[in-house]
């Protein structure tokens, strides 16, 4: 592998129009990548999903170079028509097109940057790769007071011309004092067995508000490492929902950093799985400072032979007293061979703070389906509106309406 | 002079050491120490190679890392593996023939034997060192045909039992410090319940690290044939020392068919002095194996001493309907370390496993809560219930809490609750207001908030370990 990582990396590189400072810190990333590989069960935070083995399993080979000065054609029909909105649509890893339609222009900076500045003591080595093998990062600042009009929906879109090939991509959102911005993160893969491994970076100013939402619904059989790291200011909040459901193998993962006073964090997910699929949730909320709250629920409903895990670590600082963290994770098992695994971690070092976690799993109630029965539902009706409820729950969660509503009919739960 | 060693020996109650002079094997961990332990103690061959097959395994295993409190490297050739009172060559028949400083040092720790033994029902197998003392209350127990004496006198006696169970639930080509426990234990206590009889009274050893430098190695053993009962208490304290001392016990339970075993222990041995100096390291493997139908083993721990406390008792509920607890009570001050839990593996039908887990730490101490709940995929309809509450008194001390969960049954439920805070200004006022000193009050809702667990305890432990919660809390308020 090690190979084929160099000269796929030196095609990259010849193919793309890099400035040397830029190719000297891919050329970091690439060597701290090549040291450690990719993850394996033998880290801590890849204990239940050994990414690995799993490439290795599903797809084999991966092929590295990934050209970026193909022009793909978009189809105009996948945009959402339900309700105006701006775009970024992203085709195989490019920025294919960025529309700011119904903003105000003056109010928004695009610029494209280095690398996302990966923590040395971060021991992610697929952030490394991510460094090496993605494209110019684009930086979307949203200046100070603004607040977007219409949502943001990002498509992210991977076609037939790709197959056993990485994909690397980061984006990089910045919300100056007292802005705001709703984000629809949208999969529409096309493609089979490839290795997408997304980046994306947001920094939020004092009171700022981001709200994303990550939908991942149609069936594929790509493997995908999705990570956003939030770092908040005093009095911003950002609320995450993640819909995890149509690839084979999909971890996300959320860092949240509160670093200031009265600062929020809400991340709610869900799994639906069928078949033979593997899903993985890792939150992190790191409490760095007095005041600050967060709250995580995700739920999980797990069907044939599919995996589920939760890995969910509130972390609280010595600084960070009154602290307020919660977190909860629930999952119904709906088959012999399905598999629920979690770990819901504290880390704390303040005295006065409220911290709790709970995580339970099992199967359905068989008093509420008999309920439900003996008022004339058949036992599959019976069993879905329950599994229909139990999900509902995670979407109430959504503060903006809008959205709520049209994630409820794409999700197809009412 | 005199004052200023009083002074040194206030802080710890029981801080102090006997000069009997040791009978030590030589430093260093090798084959020859292995054979010279086995052969002292006149084993059979089979545990001879059984123990040089654990060395062998030992030489290819590395310590284990992952822990949260780390220590500096132990020079396993630096310890000595066998250390026993010289005057105990030769057993004594009966207490009154005892070493006199011996009976001493049982007396300042609050058991002496002689009259402890009528007054609480207790048989009292006493460890000193790594030889067992004296073993009371033995014709009570004969009549019902129970065994319960030192490992060694088992290997002796009841080479049958001994044989086919030891290793059974830890075997030796477990972890790191459980291997080397195989390899170089010394002594121990071991249980044999017949069948179909309940244990009059609650069996209860003490144990004491005494000769400097020595790790303790105990290999406790107990069995519990179908349908029977066993209480089991362990208790310990040790010398003041500064020197760190490594404890890796192992122990191991079996139930059968019907039977119940509980566990209990209250663990103060000497955590070190207020800046972090010394104290022992207990690292200790607990398992037992529920290895019958409907068989139940109760583990409860009250642990508050130790510089570093790195255990988790565990239950292998194997038979079907058997049923496992986990109630542990875990406090840390100044400068110690905790690193607790258990782990539950269901493997039968209808199993049920039930966690109480309550951790206290304060000053600068550093407290987790790690543990396994496995419910496999031919375990229907198991069922499991954590609870891990933390109090966190300042904020220079840590609580974690680190619960691996695993659910391949769609037939069983999981329930995980755990919960961090302090204690709360409401109740410390009420306390006060009512005229408690803020130290009684600090005493008083950890005792209630420990009350789940100290209920668990047998009779004789209660008391103690209540007092215990309190001493193992003073000066970290304030």
């Amino acid at each position: 592998m090690e190979q084929k990582l160099k000269t796929d990396f030196d095609k990259f590189i010849s193919m793309s129009n890099f400035s040397n400072q830029e190719i000297k810190l891919k050329k970091e990333a690439l060597d701290n990548f090549l040291k450690n590989g990719f993850p394996s069960r033998k880290l801590e935070n890849w204990k239940f999903s050994d990414i690995k083995q799993i490439i290795q399993k599903n797809i084999g080979e991966l092929t590295f170079y990934n050209d970026y000065n193909i022009k793909n054609e978009i189809n105009d029909e996948i945009f959402i028509k339900e309700i105006e909105h701006n775009k970024i649509v992203i085709v195989n890893g490019k920025v294919e097109r960025l529309s700011f339609e119904y903003e105000e222009s003056n109010k928004i900076n695009l610029t494209t940057l280095e690398n996302f500045n990966q923590n040395p003591n971060d021991d992610n080595s697929l952030l490394s790769l991510n460094n090496s093998f993605s494209n110019k990062v684009h930086n979307i600042l949203v200046k100070k007071n603004y607040s977007f009009k219409k949502p943001l929906i990002i498509y992210q879109i991977t076609n037939e011309k790709v197959s056993n090939t990485n994909i690397n991509f980061q984006l990089k959102f910045e919300l100056e004092e007292n802005s705001s911005i709703k984000i629809i993160n949208l999969s529409d893969d096309n493609s089979e067995k490839n290795f997408i491994n997304n980046l994306f970076n947001f920094n939020l100013g004092k009171n700022a508000i981001l709200k994303n939402y990550k939908i991942d619904k149609k069936s594929n059989t790509n493997i995908k490492y999705d990570y956003s790291c939030i770092n908040q200011k005093e009095n911003s909040i950002s609320e995450t929902f993640i819909f995890s459901s149509g690839s084979d193998y999909k971890k996300n993962e959320v860092s949240c950093n509160l670093e200031g006073q009265y600062s929020s964090a809400f991340i709610n997910g869900i799994h639906l799985l069928s078949k033979n699929k593997h899903h993985e949730i890792r939150t992190n909320t790191n409490h760095l400072y007095e005041n600050t709250k967060s709250y995580q629920l995700i739920k999980s409903v797990i069907d044939d032979s599919s995996k589920s895990v939760y890995q969910g670590k509130i972390y609280v600082d010595s600084k960070a007293q009154k602290t307020d963290g919660y977190q909860l994770s629930k999952a119904v098992l709906l088959n012999e061979q399905a598999e629920f695994n979690a770990k819901p971690e504290l880390e704390i070092y303040a005295d006065d703070v409220k911290c709790s976690h709970g995580s339970a799993s099992g199967s359905l109630d068989e008093d509420s389906i008999f309920y439900l029965m003996s008022r004339g539902l058949d036992k599959k009706t019976a069993k879905e509106l329950l599994i229909n409820g139990f999900l509902l729950d995670v979407v109430e969660k959504i503060t903006d309406e809008e959205i709520k509503k049209l994630l409820k009919n794409m999700i197809g739960l009412n | 002079m005199r004052d200023k060693q009083i002074e040194d020996l206030k802080d710890y109650k029981y801080g102090f050491s006997t000069d009997i002079e040791s009978f030590k094997a030589p430093k260093g961990l090798n084959e020859e120490v292995i054979r010279f332990i086995s052969n002292i103690k006149k084993e059979p061959d089979w545990l001879l190679q059984w123990r040089l097959k654990a060395f062998e395994r030992l030489k290819v295993l590395k310590e284990p890392d992952w822990q949260k409190p780390k220590y500096p490297k132990i020079d396993y050739q630096d310890l000595y593996y066998y250390s026993a009172p010289k005057s105990f060559k030769e057993k004594p028949k009966n207490l009154e023939d005892l070493d006199p400083k011996l009976l001493e040092t049982y007396k300042k720790l609050g058991i002496p034997l002689q009259e402890q033994k009528r007054l609480n029902g207790i048989a009292v197998d006493a460890v000193f060192d790594s030889v067992s003392v004296a073993t009371t209350f033995k014709d009570t127990l004969t009549e019902k045909g129970i065994i319960f004496c030192s490992i060694s006198e088992a290997i002796q006696k009841h080479p049958d039992l001994v044989r086919k169970y030891l290793g059974s639930v830890i075997p030796i080509t477990d972890h790191f410090f459980a291997t080397l426990n195989s390899a170089v234990f010394t002594d121990g206590s071991f249980v044999y319940i017949p069948p179909n009889v309940k244990c009059p009274m609650e069996l209860s050893t003490y144990f004491r690290i005494n000769a400097s430098d020595t790790g303790q190695f105990e290999r406790t053993l107990i069995i519990a044939d179908k349908g029977s009962y066993v209480s089991y208490l362990e208790g310990c304290t040790a010398p003041m020392r500064d020197e760190n001392q490594l404890h890796a016990a192992n122990v191991e339970l079996i139930a059968l068919d019907d039977a119940e075993i509980k566990y209990s222990t209250v663990q103060n041995w000497y955590p070190g002095d207020k800046d972090g100096k010394g104290g022992i390291y207990n690292f200790v493997t607990k398992r037992g194996m529920c290895k019958g139908k409907n068989s139940k083993i109760s583990w409860t721990q009250v642990e508050t001493g130790s510089a570093i406390t790195w255990k988790y008792p565990s239950c292998i509920l194997k038979g079907d309907n058997s049923i496992g607890e986990f109630y542990s009570i875990a406090i840390t001050n100044n400068h110690q370390k905790a690193d607790t839990g258990t782990k539950m593996i269901h493997l039968g039908k209808n199993t049920k496993s039930k966690i109480i887990s309550k951790g206290i730490s304060a000053g600068k101490s550093d407290m987790t809560y790690r543990g396994l709940v496995d419910i496999s995929k031919n375990a229907s309809n198991s069922t499991n219930y954590t609870q891990c509450d933390s109090l966190l008194m300042g904020n220079k001390c840590g609580a974690h809490t680190v619960p691996y969960i695993k659910n391949k049954n769609s037939n069983s439920n999981i329930a995980h609750e755990a919960t961090t805070s302090k204690i709360s200004e409401d109740q410390l006022h009420y306390c006060q207001q009512r005229g408690l000193n803020q130290e009684e009050a600090v005493g008083l809702i950890v005792n209630g908030f420990c009350k789940e667990v100290l209920q668990q305890l047998p009779m004789e432990f209660a008391v103690e370990a209540q007092k215990l919660v309190g001493i193992s809390l003073e000066g970290s308020v304030g």
